[in-house]
């Protein structure tokens, strides 16, 4: 969904905060209004614009985690401890609260409906965020197009979007999920925390002769680990596409 | 803190999508997916695979392979300056249409 | 007109003090171009290189045993936050000139990892330059440009190149990384001198 691309000179939006939920003891989501919205791209981020009382500005990128939507759109943030506009858009901000969005921007790591092949999705950490998009975006398109989602995150209770995910796990055909937990597992659980390895990947991802499109997220490092790891399973390095975060999450909450 | 108790690599670097905001509102359109050659190994791929670091004066495209500088953008409030230092040329895609000869001399 | 987001504060404050445009900070960010560069210090070299060709060169051993002095200086980047009081030590680079026989006005400061920013000679020397290598009373980290950066407090801080390891005397300036991609030649926080043009 998307309006006709009426070409506009790309600038800052006003966004209005109309409402928080609280994903974990970390990560919050956001939904923003934004009049005028034109829908996105799954896969796709928003540059977010956060203006003090005197002036001072700072910026961030952060990926849209809802499906394409006119008007509207979700954002997921993890907060960074000692970060600058996370914390903020973690803890602070509620419904009411003004900010500045630009975008949606970035046509590279996007997965679109019509696209045939099988796709797997590796998320270390706020990873999830814009291949939780992509999820959402191929069950309100009604694609039936296999998607297989390993998702690292610290501990079960780090996992964002949990309850979501197996819910859709049982209603939307043709997805399923598998966790890997670097700090600590569920009871009874049959691995034992670590950083995703290769023999977890090809138990749990998919064998390269699927051929299927891959896109990786997460903290630099994380993304860096797993597509070498792929890449040694035989995916061609050009079906991988890659998002990294940052370094910051690397010490916290991922991988 | 010591130099000892940090990780070697502090992966201060994200994937060229990160300037996708930046480089669309100068040009007008999307230029990760562009592909451009780097002028020091000569490595042609799309600008969203290239190596961005935003934490400095000024967004910074490095090459991944060489670590060449590709690409800098200073954002001022009223103007931006682009350089596109180790670029031999940008690959972008365009509308199909006939392709004119050369005017002039 | 930006839109003010409620309940944001930033990192920055603003403060009577400090030049215009800038914000202060408590903390100490950490800001990179690029990879940060980890050289040997058993190969590490300081080299001055004078407009005709002549070069000194010193030794981490040899930096070190030279007459050192301690500054307290205010911080101003051209990010726009600024950090007041911070502790520095280091040799002033009038001593690593002083048995350098130039006529050059300008300077191009090199670092370890192809970082390079010019300056007037000038404003190397007569104690407002150093090349420093403790910070708050420590070796200095990496990743703010230990083993040792220039410091040259009185310019915006892309002068006060990180990772340092020499500086070439010129007859003729010439720009540096930041300032061959848009920032200011000179860059007086005081006369906000950010960008070309300024
Ligand atoms: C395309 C893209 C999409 C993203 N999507 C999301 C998302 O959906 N959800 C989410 O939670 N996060 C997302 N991020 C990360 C997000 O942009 C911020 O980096 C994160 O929220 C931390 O910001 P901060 O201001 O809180 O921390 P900062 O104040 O920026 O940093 C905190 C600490 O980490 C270091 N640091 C952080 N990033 C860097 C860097 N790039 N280079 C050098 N040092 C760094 C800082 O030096 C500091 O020590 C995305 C990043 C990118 C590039
Ligand atoms: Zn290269």
């Amino acid at each position: 969904m998307a309006r006709a691309a009426v070409q506009r000179r790309l600038t800052w939006q006003p966004a209005t905060v109309a409402q928080v939920r609280t994903e974990t003891e970390s990560a919050r989501s956001i939904v923003l209004d934004v009049p005028g919205w034109p829908g996105h791209v799954t896969g796709q981020h928003v540059d977010v614009r956060l203006t003090a009382e005197d002036g001072y500005a700072a910026q961030r990128s952060y990926s849209v985690a809802s499906a394409p939507e006119l008007d509207r759109l979700e954002l997921t943030v993890q907060r960074v401890p000692d970060g600058e506009v996370s914390p903020y858009l973690a803890d602070v901000a509620e419904a009411g609260d003004q900010l500045e969005i630009r975008g949606p921007v970035g046509g590279y790591f996007t997965w679109r409906p019509e696209a045939v092949e099988p796709v797997l999705l590796v998320a270390g950490g706020s990873g999830i965020v814009p291949l939780m998009s992509m999820i959402r975006g191929r069950a309100a398109a009604n694609s039936r197009v296999p998607f297989r989602l390993v998702y690292s995150a610290r501990t079960p209770d780090d996992v964002i979007y949990a309850q979501e995910l197996s819910r859709r796990v049982r209603d939307d055909r043709g997805l399923d999920v598998a966790f890997a937990y670097t700090r600590g597992t569920p009871a009874g659980w049959p691995r034992p925390p670590g950083r995703l390895d290769a023999a977890l990947l090809a138990e749990v991802g998919w064998p390269a002769d699927f051929i299927p499109a891959v896109y990786i997220c997460g903290p630099t490092g994380f993304v860096e680990a797993a597509a070498n790891l792929l890449v040694a399973q035989g995916h061609e390095p050009q079906r991988i596409k890659t998002e990294r975060f940052g370094p910051t999450g690397d010490r916290e909450a991922a991988a | 803190m010591t130099a000892g108790d940090r990780p070697l690599d502090r992966d201060e670097w994200v994937d060229g999508n990160e300037a996708a905001g930046i480089l669309q509102e100068i040009f007008t359109m999307d230029i990760t997916t562009a592909r451009g050659r780097c002028a020091g190994c000569g490595r042609v791929a799309p600008m969203a695979e290239t190596r961005v670091y935003d934490h400095a004066p000024g967004l910074v495209v490095r090459c991944p392979d060489c670590d060449a500088v590709l690409l800098t953008v200073i954002r001022a409030p009223d103007r931006a300056f682009l350089a596109t230092t180790g670029l031999t040329y940008l690959e972008v895609a365009l509308p199909e249409s006939a392709t004119s000869g050369f005017t002039g001399a | 007109m930006a839109i003010v987001t409620r309940g944001f504060t930033g990192r920055g404050r603003r403060d009577v003090n400090l030049p215009p445009g800038q914000y202060l900070t408590e903390d100490f960010p950490v800001l990179s171009a690029g990879p940060t560069p980890r050289p040997n210090l058993d190969k590490w070299q300081f080299t001055v290189t004078s407009e005709t060709g002549q070069r000194f060169g010193w030794t981490w051993p040899e930096l070190r045993a030279l007459p050192s002095e301690t500054v307290t200086v205010d911080l101003h980047c051209v990010t726009r936050w600024s950090k007041l009081g911070t502790h520095w030590e280091g040799v002033s680079v009038d001593t690593l000139l002083a048995d350098v026989d130039t006529a050059a006005d300008f300077a191009m400061v090199h670092a370890y990892g192809g970082y390079t920013t010019n300056l007037p000679l000038a404003d190397l020397l007569d104690g407002q330059a150093w090349v420093a290598y403790r910070y708050d009373g420590e070796e200095l980290d990496p990743e703010h440009g230990g083993p040792a950066r220039l410091l040259v407090p009185h310019l915006y801080l892309w002068k006060s190149a990180k990772w340092v390891r020499g500086i070439e005397l010129m007859h003729e300036d010439s720009p540096g990384f930041w300032e061959s991609a848009g920032y200011h030649n000179y860059g007086d926080p005081w006369r906000e001198q950010r960008y070309s043009g300024d």
